[in-house]
Formats: C-alpha cells, structure tokens, sequence
C-alpha cells in the first residue's frame, strides 16, 4: 500500500496540493494516519508472526489450551487504543473547526465572492459583482480567499476541486458555503462528486487561479466582451436545460439576483426564508 | 401425530403462549421506532408550510377530543374484555368486544371525514410537506387502528369456531397489547400534533 | 388494463440484455428441467419450500445469495472495464443509461441479496443448534422472511428483462429518485423489492431476537452462550431497531411517487437532506448487523482452529455491545460533505471513531487465541487469517474518513469505494466463506475440499489486493466514484491493475463453484460420521451432520462456556450411549409463507406498472391469506418415541463406521512406522 501511495503521490491531487485548506487537509491525513499505523502494523505483524510461530506443526512452543485471560493484556488493548483514539479526537475537533467550509479564510487581503448553481449537467459561475457569468470555467485570482456560495437548479450535487481541497454538497432551494484559496497559478480539475445522472461523468470545469488581480481582472474584461448574455430568467432557464459535456461559454451581462432568484424558484421551499439565504 | 394446539404445551422446555406473546412485544418495539421516525420526519417539515395552511388554521380541537374519547374509551373496554376472558366468561369478552369494535370504527369514521374534509377543502397531503407529514402520521396510525379492527372481528367470530382456548387467549392478549399501544401513540399525536400544532 | 407496462417494456433491442436473458432462460429451463426428469417436484415442495426447519431456511439463503453473488460480480467485472476502457480513450460499451443502472444494481444486489442472506443464512443455521434449542421461536415467520426475501430477489431481477433497474445509486437519494427526475420503473423496483425483502428482515430481527432470549437450554445463561449467538443477537437487536427507519423512508419516498406528497421533494416545504439522514439512520447499523455475526464466526473459527479457548470472552462480549450501541450515534459520517457546521461534524467523527477502540479489542482478542495455541490451517483459519491483515487496513482508512477535515476531500472518492470494499469483502465476505467452509460438513454431512477452497483464498486475497488497493491511490489522485465516460487517462495504469484483481477475483470464484461441484463429487469419501469433524467447542457439533430434524434428543447442558469441550473431555459426552427419549414436539410445514409471498410479488409487480386493479386485488389476498392462516390449527406434531430411536440408532452407526474408520487409519499409519523403521 505504501508503495502505490508513494506512486500516486507524485501526480496526486491530495498529497500534492496547492492551497492552504488542501494543505491542512493532507497534513490531517497524513498525521491520522501515522497515528492509526502505530496499531495497524503490529496487528499485521502479530497475526503473520503468531499464525507462522503457533502453527500445529511447531511442537517446540508452548501450548496453553486453557489460557484465555490476561488483565495485562486486557489493559493495554483497551488503553493503548483510547489514548490514540483520544488524541485523533482532540486533533479532530479542531480541525473540523478550523476547516469548517462556511468559515473564512484568514487573510489581509479582501475575498472574491463567486456563486455557483449546478445544474444538468455543468456548472455556471456567476460573480455577483462583476455582473458576469461562465459555464465550466472558474476563475479567481491566487492568493486570494474565494467564498463561494452554492445551489444547485434541481438535483443534489457536489462540487470539488481536488487539488484545492474540500468539496460540498450543491443543494435545490438550500445555499451552502465554501472558502477556497490557491496558492499557486494554475489550471486545476473541478468536476462533480455525487452523482446526478445521464451527464454526470462529463460535468467538469476547469479552475483557473491566476497570478495576480491584474490578470484576473484582464479576464474579466474578456468575459465582458462576449457577445452572449442572460438577459431573463427565461434565457437562463434556457441555459439549464439539459446538455451533456457543455463547452465553456461566458456571459458578458446577467439578470440582477439570479443566483437569489434560483435558490427561491421552488414554491414554497422553506429556504425562501432571507435567513436562510446566506 | 396429533395436532395439539388446543392442548396444554406439556414441553417443559419453552412455553410456547409466552414466547409469542414476548415476541409480540418485541414486534411492537420495532413499530415503536417506525412511528418514531414518523414523529421525527413530522418535526422536521412541520415548518415547512409556508406555502399553505398551518396546524392552526385546519384543526378543530373539539372534533379530535371526541375522537380521542372513542379511541380512549375503547381501551378500557378492551380492558374489561380482558378481565371477562381471564374469568373463562366468553359471553362477556364477546359483547366487551363488540363494544370496542364499535368505538375503534368510530374512530376511524371521525378520521375518515377529517381527512376528506381538509382534502375537500384543498388541505390535502399534496399540497405541503407540513400536510404530507401529518396525513402520513396520522394515517399510519389510523392503518394500524384499522388491522386491530379486522383483527378483533376475525378474533370474535375464532370465538365461536374455536372456543377460548389457550391459544385464542394468547391472541387476544397480543391483541390487547396492540391495542393500548395504539391508544399511547395517539396520546402523543393528539399532544405532538394537535395540542402543540394550535398554540 | 396492464398499467403503463407494454411490448416495449422488454428492451430487445439492447443486445447485452438479450444475451444475458437468454442465457438465464436457457440454464432456468435446463434446471426445471432436470428437476422434472427427476421427479422432485414434489419432493421439493415438501421437504425444502414449505419447511419450517431453520436449517433447511438457512441453507436456501445461502443457495440464493450465492446465485446472486454471480449477478453482482458480473456487474463488477461491467463496471471496470468500461472504466479501463474509457481512460484508454475509447467510448466503451457502457453509456450512461446502461453503467448507472450496473452500479445501482450492484450496491442493492450486493448488500441486500448476497450480503444480508448469507448472515441471515448463517444465523437460521447454527443459532439454534449453539444455544441447544430444537428451532427458532417461531418457525411459520422464518419461513415467510425466506420467501419475503426471494420477492425481493425476483424483482429486481425482473427489471433486467421487463423495464429498468432505477439510475440513482443504491441508496436513490432524491430528488433524483424522485418522480419527477425518475419517471420510469427504474426507482419502483427498487422501492418494492427492498420495501417486501425488508418486512423479512425486520420479522427475522423479531425472531431470532426471542429464539435467542427465550429458548436456549435452560441451563444455558446469557455469559455461557458462545459467541456467535452474542453476536447474533446483537445484529438482531440492530435488525429490530434500524428496520423499521428504511421501511418508513422508503413509503415516503413511494408516497412522493405515487401521490405526489412533499416530503423530499424541491418544492412546497420538501427536505432532500431528511431523506439522506433517514436513509442512513438504517443504513449505518445495516453494515454492523452484517460484520457483528462475522465477528462471532471468527471468534468460533479461531478458538476451533487454534485448538484453544478463546481469548477474553467477557471483554468480546462487552465490545460487541458497545458497537451495538455506537452504531446508533454515527450516520452522519455518510454525509459530512453536506454542511451540517463543525460542531456536529465533529461529534459524529468522534462519535465514529470511538468505535475502532472496541473493533481493535476484538482483533486482539482473535490474535491471542491463536497466542498459544495449535493453529491448523485449514481453509476456514486462512480466511481468518487474511481477514485480520485485510480488515484492518479497511478499518484504518475508515477512521482516516472518520476525520471530518479528511473527509473533505475523500468523500464519494475510490478512496472510499476501496475502504467499503476493504471492510465487506474482507471482512464480511471473508467471514462468510469463513463460515461456510467450517460449517458445510454440519450442514450437508460430508467436508469441502480443502484444495480447491485454499486455492480460491489465495485467488480471493490476491485479487482483492489488486483490485481495491489501486483505488486508494486513484482517490489519492481526485478520482471521484461512479464515472463511465471520458475518464482522465492519468487514471488508466492503476485502473488496469484493478481489472486484472476482478480478472484473479473471478478465477476465486470459479474454484469455489468447481470446490462445491469436487465436494459433493467426492462426498463419499469425505463424510463427517462424528458430527465433529473439527474438534469443536459448541454444541452445533454434538449432533449428527447433519443434524436430525429435531436438532437434539436430549437438550445439552449449556451451564459452562465451550460446554461442548469440556463434556467431550470429562467423557460426559457420549453419543454411544442408549438412553430414554421423550416425544418431542415440532412445527408442521406450511405453504402459507410462500401464498403471502406469491401475493407480496403480485402486489410489487402491480405496483411499479401502476396496475391498480391488480394490487387491490393482491393486497386483499395478502389479508385474506394471513387470515386464513389464523383459522388452521393443524400448525404442530409429536415427534414419537420409535421415530428417535431409529434416528439415533442411525447415529450411533456412524459413529461406529467412525471409530472403524479411525482404527483403520491407525493401523495404516503404524504399517508405515513399521515399513520406515525396517
């Protein structure tokens, strides 16, 4: 196992991550594992050296038939267990805090907002204060906090980009919140992780951090200059009927609210409540 | 061969009356966790309706207390059955049944009208998840209410067929227990529900 | 008149369907067939569907679930090469419509049709014998769970050939499953065949539970009982309590389908996220009611093959109290990524990993039963032994994910297909393989081959470490589950590794099936005369194998912990000798199990081609059937004094084939000394 790992490792999204919250996160695992193997591998080792030692055939050991309790032993697979189990716990709680996805990130410096909508089956951005959208393709500047905020038109789903870390469920009528950061410039994988479908295999996007806000805004400018546009909510639901491997598009203008507008489309869902539209 | 189900278990070794009626216990814990869950999924999407009626605008408090009345009533008649049936007294426990048939139908007649009523109205279970959860909680027990009744019927003409043997009477002690623990689960719909969903 | 079912419901032109159907047709009318030609008809009817002896019950749940088993692999062995296929760049065989289906079926084939039968299987058989009963508390209700269970497997084999298996996942979260996203039949067999198969389950949960508590010998106590029945009976409770959450979520969803209420649905106060917390309230303790009894054959296992008491029965014991317990306050684990906020993230991860604490006493306690002791490496201790390797790396990486922040970012990968799989196979699988090799001589009379069983175990490790250990590293990579198009092709060495581990896996497979077809081959030469064929420790191998109807003449004393043993030891033990027997009472055979279940199929089948007339008419026949069954009294019989004897005397013949037997390989054994010595 440990030599696959160490194959994967070098192209491994997990293990090679390029932002902070992918690093905390592989640094958890990396740490919860090496914890468990302090078990783990004497397990294996005493069951491979006892069932070869106690085999029928070596007459030489001692044989105990009747032997069947130990209060020594009996203590320390109690003890031993609990006390990893009681540190793997402390380091969970914290943790868990400390990469609550709805919890900003620590920065100076001010966060992008981008707000996402599954739906079937790609993956529309809209950035509220830009006043523009894409499909399948993300972008945010390095080194910046990203909140993005998430819905999804009609089916659950779940948004992940590996190689940034956490990924969360895309919910109709419900807003969830992720904060993501990269660290390093470059095009990353995003994709859908719970299925949703004929399409689902093919919903991915592409994440691009870039280097600076100049660059970013650059794009922006881009985005701003394509001929395609929601103007209403009926061009949107245009968008959102079914499409399977949709090509990236960008939308150079959008209704005011639409993301607001797709988490209260559902008649008397309970999450148009305002409080529950973050 | 014989056929001994009428016989005395002479088998020392497990009384076959008590181990169905323990195992009727046990069933009646698994329906226990059923209506739980019921409870809970009604929690959770009671809020739901704000698209519709709430629990204040579509029950009638007076209507669900004669309700409960019948069904309340019918446990203590029940009761008495029980009572005449450990007497040996089958002419008792026959019109002690007949008694509760009648109160557990009009139970389930007052549900009946209830429901068709808040459909008539436009408050059916469709129409919200506040009220898919309450029909479906109600109705639940309202279902179970109705296989108690066939089962009595079934029981009361068995009388006749069978006499009151052991095992008519381990039967109906099951029946018994299944009996009252409808009438428990009502007493928390009425609270959960009805009380609760007016004030 | 036929609902929404039409010609166009068979899909003939889909070829790999046809094939398959054909295929099943042909070898289904080779077996009728073969039964008819032989006159068994009858014979079957008798003696095995309508008996209400749980051995014979146990023994048909394991038959279906191995068939079962054939049908989920296969579907295994579609799922990795359309995913080879398509990281090579190619379009595959597979689309969408066809691969969401195989894994869907796949999951709900594997856990409820092969997975549950064979624990239950196991359960029927060797429960009662252990705890010295003559069958569980109630024999008609086995039976019905039997025949309940066999619906449940019809229908979904059914959709193969009439409609279409559901597209959501075996656990069809909505508001996929819903009707507006799954108008077809897919999402109904599902909910029928689970919905019948589970009033099964929840009425053996019943069953075994009272069997358990009520009818052991009575100088049987609880802290004397051997751990296979602990085990047991805490599934049991499991069973009880979890049942019952997966029958009301499913009516909530079919009540969303059929009347169009709101519980999960988008609009008008529906909440997708009670569903998935419902579902896994159930499904939680599903998967410890299938590993606690695996637990307790390992238990049994060991301490037989190490020729030695089992190391800290208490503390066992206790563990698999504290799992039971621990089962109820984890589901959210399934479902981190869902954004329930740290606070209860953190508590259910905790709550989770709390777990391992009691999971690793139990491996400790099998490692030191074999500490000590004379371990023979028959083909039940090599599955042993490969599980506790296997099992407990599956267990690490399930407290790896029990890691809220680790979650994060495994959730829903291969990562976590490899750990499900690490644990079931290796685990519950391997328990049951387990189980069934050192139980089959009980059961049938004569022992598997050894051979062919050790090879299958050397094909079965190999493979499963091929196949899953390169999913830890493809979840390492990003790989997300459930893919079959345009896979990245970064993802195609290790996925070529892990179809050449289903390639080993399958030729495991088939030296099972040719280690069944050499075992009765060469049953003649392998018959258990002792019924102990191991040197066992519980009371299952005082009787005969296999067993006479009654299970036991005389009812053991149950008083010490491996009673069987030690009478064996002190010479208490003694089959040989000629005693006074009782008429014993029984249960009569019934058909009525298999008319209710006749009408439960009806009734699911009317249901999912929205044939109302027909479920109306079926539902009042499930009624009137049961009711009908009030009325029978002819229900029991006295087993009669000359009866016993003939069997028991039968037994005392074999023994004495036995002993002869012994002798004889005594004397050639000193040929041979004395052939060496000269």
């Amino acid at each position: 196992m440990a030599t696959i790992l160490m194959l994967a490792g070098c192209n491994s999204a997990l293990l090679d991550p390029k932002g902070s919250i992918g690093v905390q996160e592989k640094e958890l695992i990396i740490t919860a594992l090496l914890l468990m193997l302090i078990v783990v591998i004497p397990v294996i080792l005493m069951t491979i050296y006892f069932a070869y030692r106690y085999r029928e055939s070596n007459t030489d050991e001692e044989y105990a038939p009747d032997w069947s309790h130990s209060t020594k032993i009996e203590v320390v697979v109690w003890t031993i267990p609990i006390i990893i189990i009681a540190i793997l716990a402390t380091i969970t709680w914290r943790s868990t805090h400390e990469l609550e996805p709805s919890k900003p990130i620590a920065s100076d410096v001010k966060p992008i907002t981008i707000e996402v909508v599954s739906l079937d089956w790609k993956w529309l951005f809209i950035y509220p204060e830009e006043n523009i959208a894409t499909v399948n393709y993300v972008a945010f500047p390095k080194d910046v906090p990203v909140q993005f905020k998430l819905t999804s038109d009609n089916i659950m789903n779940a948004f992940f980009i590996p190689r940034l870390g956490t990924q969360i469920y895309a919910m109709p009528g419900m807003v969830t919140k992720l904060n993501l950061i990269a660290n390093h410039t470059g095009d990353y994988k995003g994709f859908a992780s719970n299925y949703s479908g004929k399409g689902f295999s093919q919903m991915k996007f592409t994440a691009a951090a870039m280097e600076d806000r100049t660059a970013f805004l650059n794009w922006v400018q881009q985005v701003k200059a394509s001929p395609d546009r929601i103007e209403d909510w009926e061009q949107f639901r245009a968008l959102a009927s079914p499409t399977v491997a949709e090509p990236v598009k960008m939308f150079s203008s959008i209704p005011p609210f639409l993301f607001t507008d797709v988490v209260t489309q559902h008649p008397g869902s309970m999450n148009c409540l305002p409080e529950n539209l973050g | 061969m014989q056929t001994n189900v009428a016989a005395h278990d002479h088998d020392h070794h497990h009384d076959s009356a008590g181990n169905k009626l323990f195992g009727f216990w046990v069933y009646l814990m698994s329906d226990c966790v059923l209506f739980a869950t019921l409870f809970a999924t009604y929690a959770v999407l009671e809020s739901g309706s704000i698209a519709g009626p709430t629990g204040k605008d579509i029950f009638e408090l007076p209507f669900v207390f004669v309700e409960t009345m019948l069904l309340l009533f019918s446990s203590i008649t029940f009761g008495f059955g029980m009572i005449a049936m450990k007497r040996k007294d089958v002419a008792g426990l026959k019109r002690w049944l007949k008694v509760t048939f009648l109160l557990g139908a009009g139970f389930i007649g007052m549900e009946v009208y209830e429901f068709h009523h808040l459909i008539v109205e436009g408050y059916g279970p469709q129409e919200s998840a506040f009220l898919s959860a309450f029909f479906t909680l109600v109705g639940t027990h309202g279902l179970h209410v109705t296989f108690g009744l066939i089962w009595l019927a079934v029981g009361y003409h068995q009388l006749s067929t069978k006499g009151l043997n052991d095992n008519m009477s381990m039967r109906f002690q099951c029946l018994s227990l299944f009996w009252h623990f409808l009438d428990i689960v009502w007493i928390c719909v009425f609270t959960i529900v009805y009380l609760l969903g007016v004030m | 008149m036929f609902g929404r079912l039409t010609l166009e419901s068979i899909p003939y032109h889909e070829p790999i369907i046809v094939v398959t159907l054909a295929v099943i047709a042909i070898v289904g009318l080779a077996v009728v067939a073969a039964i008819t030609k032989a006159g068994k008809w009858q014979y079957l009817w008798n003696e095995w569907f309508t008996s209400v002896d749980h051995k014979k019950l146990g023994f048909m749940y394991i038959a279906v679930a191995m068939v079962m088993l054939i049908r989920g692999f296969a579907d295994a062995v579609m799922m990795r090469s359309q995913q080879l296929l398509s990281a090579a760049g190619e379009s595959g065989y597979l689309p969408p419509h066809h691969y969401d289906q195989i894994f869907t079926a796949h999951g709900v084939i594997m856990i409820f049709f092969v997975a549950m039968p064979l624990v239950i299987g196991l359960m029927n058989i060797i429960v009662p014998l252990q705890i010295g009963a003559r069958d569980v508390a109630f024999p008609y209700l086995n039976n019905l769970s039997f025949w309940l269970f066999v619906v449940g497997v019809i229908l979904t084999n059914m959709s193969l050939g009439l409609g279409e298996f559901g597209r959501t996942g075996w656990l069809a979260y909505p508001p996929l499953s819903g009707i507006e996203a799954s108008p077809g039949v897919g999402v109904d067999y599902w909910i029928w065949a689970l919905q019948i198969s589970g009033v099964g389950t929840t009425l053996t949960g019943v069953n075994f539970f009272a069997t358990i508590l009520r009818m052991r010998t009575p100088s049987m106590p609880m802290m004397k009982m051997p751990v296979f029945t602990w085990a047991s009976l805490c599934a049991n409770i499991l069973i009880i309590i979890s049942f019952p959450i997966l029958t009301v979520t499913i009516a909530l969803l079919t009540l969303d389908r059929y009347i169009g209420t709101h519980f999960f649905t988008n609009d008008l106060g529906g909440n997708v996220m009670m569903y998935v917390n419902l579902i896994w309230a159930w499904g939680h303790p599903e998967v410890y009611i299938l590993i606690l009894p695996i637990f307790g054959v390992f238990s049994e296992v060991t301490a037989t093959f190490s020729r030695k008491k089992l190391f800290g029965y208490t503390s066992l014991v206790w563990a698999t109290i504290v799992i039971t317990i621990l089962a109820f306050v984890v589901w959210l684990h399934h479902f981190f990524t869902m954004g329930s906020g740290a606070n209860v993230n953190a508590f259910f991860g905790i709550a989770t990993m709390i777990i391992s604490i009691p999971t690793g006493v139990k491996i400790f306690n099998w490692l030191f039963t074999m500490y000590k002791g004379r371990i023979r490496f028959t083909t039940p201790m090599m599955w042993t032994v490969g599980f506790l390797i296997t099992f407990s790396v599956g267990g690490m990486t399930g407290v790896l994910m029990a890691v809220p922040g680790a979650d994060f970012v495994l959730h829903n990968s291969v990562f976590l297909i490899a750990h499900f799989h690490n644990v079931i196979i290796g685990g519950v699988v391997f328990g049951c393989f387990a189980a069934i090799t050192y139980w089959f001589p009980k059961a049938t009379g004569f022992t598997m081959n050894e051979t062919w069983g050790k090879r299958a175990f050397i094909c079965w490790i190999v493979g499963f470490l091929m196949a899953f250990l390169p999913l830890y590293a493809l979840g390492f990579m990003g790989m997300t589950r459930r893919l079959s198009q345009d896979l990245n092709p970064e993802y195609f060495p290790l996925l070529a590794v892990a179809a050449a581990g289903t390639a080993v896996i399958a030729l495991g497979v088939a030296c099972q099936f040719i280690q069944i077809y050499v075992s009765v081959r060469d049953r003649e030469q392998n018959r258990d005369l002792t019924g102990d064929p191991w040197g066992g420790r519980t009371f299952e191998w005082a009787t005969s194998s296999p067993p006479p109807f009654y299970n036991f003449a005389h009812l053991p004393k149950g008083d010490v912990l491996d009673g069987f043993w030690y009478q064996k030891q002190s010479g208490e033990f003694d089959p040989t000798k000629e005693v006074e027997y009782e008429r014993i009472h029984m249960p009569k055979n019934t058909p009525t199990g298999i008319y209710v279940s006749a009408w439960a199929l009806v009734f699911g089948f009317a249901m999912i081609w929205y044939i109302w007339w027909l479920a109306a008419a079926s539902f009042v026949g499930i009624i009137v059937t049961c009711i009908q069954h009030s009325y029978n009294d002819d229900v029991d019989y006295y087993v009669e004094v000359e009866e016993i004897k003939a069997i028991e005397a039968e037994r005392r013949a074999q023994l004495e084939e036995a002993k002869k037997n012994e002798v004889k390989d005594n004397e050639k054994k000193d040929d041979l000394e004395v052939t060496y010595a000269n």
